[in-house]
């Protein structure tokens, strides 16, 4: 038999989780002010996500999704891009959010169910938050092209589950990544379970990395609860992109320690033996623990960080709190650049009713 | 002035539209150097290179989704469908994103794509090739739905949907596309949307269609003159939304209306132009409203597709009975 093509996929890690480090350390490792925010960027976030499930269980939002124990993606991912670089997220990445000027009181009114959560001005051209799986990667790959076109310095970076690389607009749009050589970086949030359904009945593929090979870009995994992976190699990808280099594929490797979201009960299929077994792998201890080792972080300044932190949310929570209601009408508003005549008796009952 | 075919005035659109707007690009499945498989984007390529012209991955979805990116990002992308029949992946995007894209985020981003497909029967295609599907577009809020009966429209409303700040999904009835040469300025000047052209102007009976559809629907309408009645026509030409002003007010004077489609029926333009008048105009009606379309059946492969595609004949007699009513 003749061998056409072999494959290798390497799985990259820097912390253990413990926080020891596990053999040689990017610079990253040595930039202080970078784990930090790497650090204040997963408190926030889950801090958040409580505040948040709190929210929906007191009826003051709707249904809303978590990332706990996987905060490291959101971090690293978020903290990784320029600000002029384009996110197209899924809807698990709050942290990565935060980073690109969304603020909780977007995401509360996002999760509230007020379009406005998706308008701030201030975050630019990045795409909304993508609830339909994956038919957000075509997007990531159609603005890339975007970027390339006008020759913008600019990478675009595309968050997706472990259920997403199931479906066809993903394989659509690594395809067309490849063939078009896209400033496109695609990193899979592989935290286990699709809702009810595990990994392993997602697809035999052994890893989630190796779908790029058929793509013929590079794929690699790596430790998705290691902040410091996460930076580190969706950095060197992103850069990679912007100097034309293409795109990669990059499974980080996580686990779902929440929900799927607050109107999921993750007990109906999964044993609390496996859930409490992942806990040591969670990604905000860890990188306290290395932060401690290395002597820049005190339980004083952990104290602070908490108190900025909880300060800042509940500002947020109050500012969604007392945001106006949109006017009912204001569903017509923005569904044009101009309303259709044909709609605007539409409107008008509408306006009448209230 | 040479005279043009419907295709032609099409890509004749293209070409100016591309020379004016550098943000404009074109992208499909084999229209690159191959110019189309109906020769819509002959020499676009050639004009303005592999950029700009994108032959794509066979993917309808990827090329739905990547023309709503790109739009988002400030371009302006025009993606062919081959043909309607491999249009359905594509739905996912134009549902879920294009027609929302303004809306979700308030305005910060917008979706100024045009998807265009040849859609229709008559043309002895292989299955899955000759259906008529517009209503599933025209129920998805956010999406305008733009049909051409003629060159001259073919070129002024394509000019418009390219130029309109909102997504278009732009259906080409493939039975016209060769079957008349009109005179065609290529001076840039694109038509309304939103309203419908009044072909023929009439008092006895007001005769709605779209599309491949007016051929037969005025054939119809001078036969029915050789015979003293005298009927209205109109071309919606804007699927949705659907300029109803101009339908209630020809009906207002007419008191009767045959509405032509070669689509299904159930669910259909033809059921929402027909409700809306029973609802706005049932008062100046002397007739029942008529529908003349294809059956509520799956579109013949061609040997059957002339029994399935309303005739002139199909359309008189439906006229003639409409006209009964005193």
């Amino acid at each position: 038999m003749n061998k056409t093509t072999t494959f290798t996929v390497a799985y990259h890690q820097f912390l253990l989780p413990n926080g020891e480090p596990d053999g040689a350390l990017p610079p990253l490792a040595d930039d202080t002010l970078a784990l930090h925010a790497l650090y204040r960027n997963m408190l926030f976030t889950r801090l958040y996500d409580e505040r948040a499930v709190n929210m929906q269980r007191t009826g003051q939002i709707g249904t809303f999704a978590s990332s706990l124990g996987q905060e490291a993606i959101g971090a690293g991912v978020g903290l990784a891009m320029q600000p002029s670089d384009i996110i197209a997220p899924s809807f698990r990445e709050s942290g990565a959010l935060f980073c690109r000027g969304f603020r909780v009181r977007d995401l509360l009114l996002y999760w509230g169910g007020d379009e406005r959560g998706m308008s701030n001005p201030d975050v630019g051209d990045d795409f909304p938050i993508c609830v339909p799986i994956s038919t957000h990667t075509t997007h990531a790959a159609g603005a890339a092209f975007a970027v390339k076109y006008r020759k913008e310095p600019r990478v675009v970076v595309c968050l997706l589950g472990d259920g997403g690389t199931s479906k066809g607009d993903f394989y659509e749009a690594i395809n067309l990544a490849g063939a078009w050589n896209l400033p496109l970086v695609f990193v899979i949030n592989n935290n286990q379970w699709a809702i009810s359904v595990p990994r392993a009945m997602q697809s035999k593929s052994e890893t989630l990395a190796q779908k790029a090979v058929a793509a013929g870009i590079p794929g690699i995994q790596i430790d998705g609860n290691d902040p410091i992976a996460v930076n580190h190699f969706v950095s060197e990808a992103i850069e990679k992109a912007r100097r034309g280099g293409g795109p990669t594929l990059i499974e980080a490797i996580s686990y779902r320690l929440c929900h799927h979201t607050t109107a999921d009960d993750a007990t109906r299929y999964r044993s609390d033996e496996e859930l409490e077994a992942h806990r040591q792998y969670d990604p905000v201890p860890r990188l306290k623990a290395f932060m401690t080792q290395r002597g820049i972080w005190s339980d004083e300044q952990e104290t602070q960080l908490l108190t900025a932190c909880k300060e800042e949310i509940e500002q947020e929570v109050k500012h969604y709190l007392e945001s106006e209601p949109q006017p009912p009408a204001s569903m017509f508003d923005s569904l044009y650049a101009a309303l259709p005549g044909a709609l605007i008796q539409q409107r008008q009952a509408l306006q009448e009713k209230e | 002035m040479s005279e043009i075919t419907m295709i032609e005035a099409v890509n004749l659109a293209m070409h100016h539209e591309m020379t004016q707007d550098p943000a404009m690009l074109v992208l499909g499945e084999d229209i690159g150097i191959n110019g189309g498989v109906f020769r819509a984007t002959v020499g676009l390529l050639e004009k303005f290179g592999d950029q700009r012209v994108l032959d794509t991955p066979l993917a309808e979805n990827m090329i739905a989704g990547i023309a709503v990116g790109m739009a988002a990002q400030g371009l302006h992308p025009v993606a062919e469908i081959q043909f309607m029949g491999f249009i359905y992946p594509a739905l996912d995007q134009m549902i879920s994103h294009a027609g929302r894209m303004r809306n979700r985020t308030r305005g910060r981003l917008s979706c100024p794509m045009v998807l265009r497909a040849p859609y229709g029967g008559g043309i002895h295609a292989p299955e899955h090739h000759s259906e008529s599907t517009e209503a599933m577009f025209a129920h998805i809020p956010g999406l305008r739905v733009v049909t051409p009966s003629s060159p001259t429209r073919a070129y002024g409303l394509l000019l418009a949907a390219i130029r309109d700040p909102d997504p278009v999904v732009f259906l080409e009835p493939k039975r016209v596309y060769r079957l008349m040469k009109q005179s065609v300025k290529d001076n840039g000047e694109a038509l309304p949307l939103d309203t419908c052209f009044v072909l023929r102007p009439g008092s006895d009976i007001t005769l709605v269609s779209w599309g491949a559809m007016l051929h037969e629907t005025q054939l119809a309408a001078e036969q029915l003159a050789s015979e003293g009645v005298d009927a209205e026509v109109i071309d919606l030409a804007t699927i949705k939304p659907i300029d109803m002003e101009t339908i209630l007010e020809s009906v207002g004077r007419t008191g009767r209306c045959v509405i032509v489609q070669e689509a299904a029926r159930t669910c259909s333009v033809g059921s929402e132009i027909s409700a809306r008048l029973a609802e706005e105009g049932l008062m100046s009606l002397f007739a029942p409203i008529r529908r003349v379309s294809g059956y509520d059946t799956v579109m013949p492969m061609f040997r059957l597709e002339k029994h399935y595609m309303p005739s002139t004949e199909r359309i008189l007699q439906a006229v003639r009975e409409t006209l009964e009513y005193a």
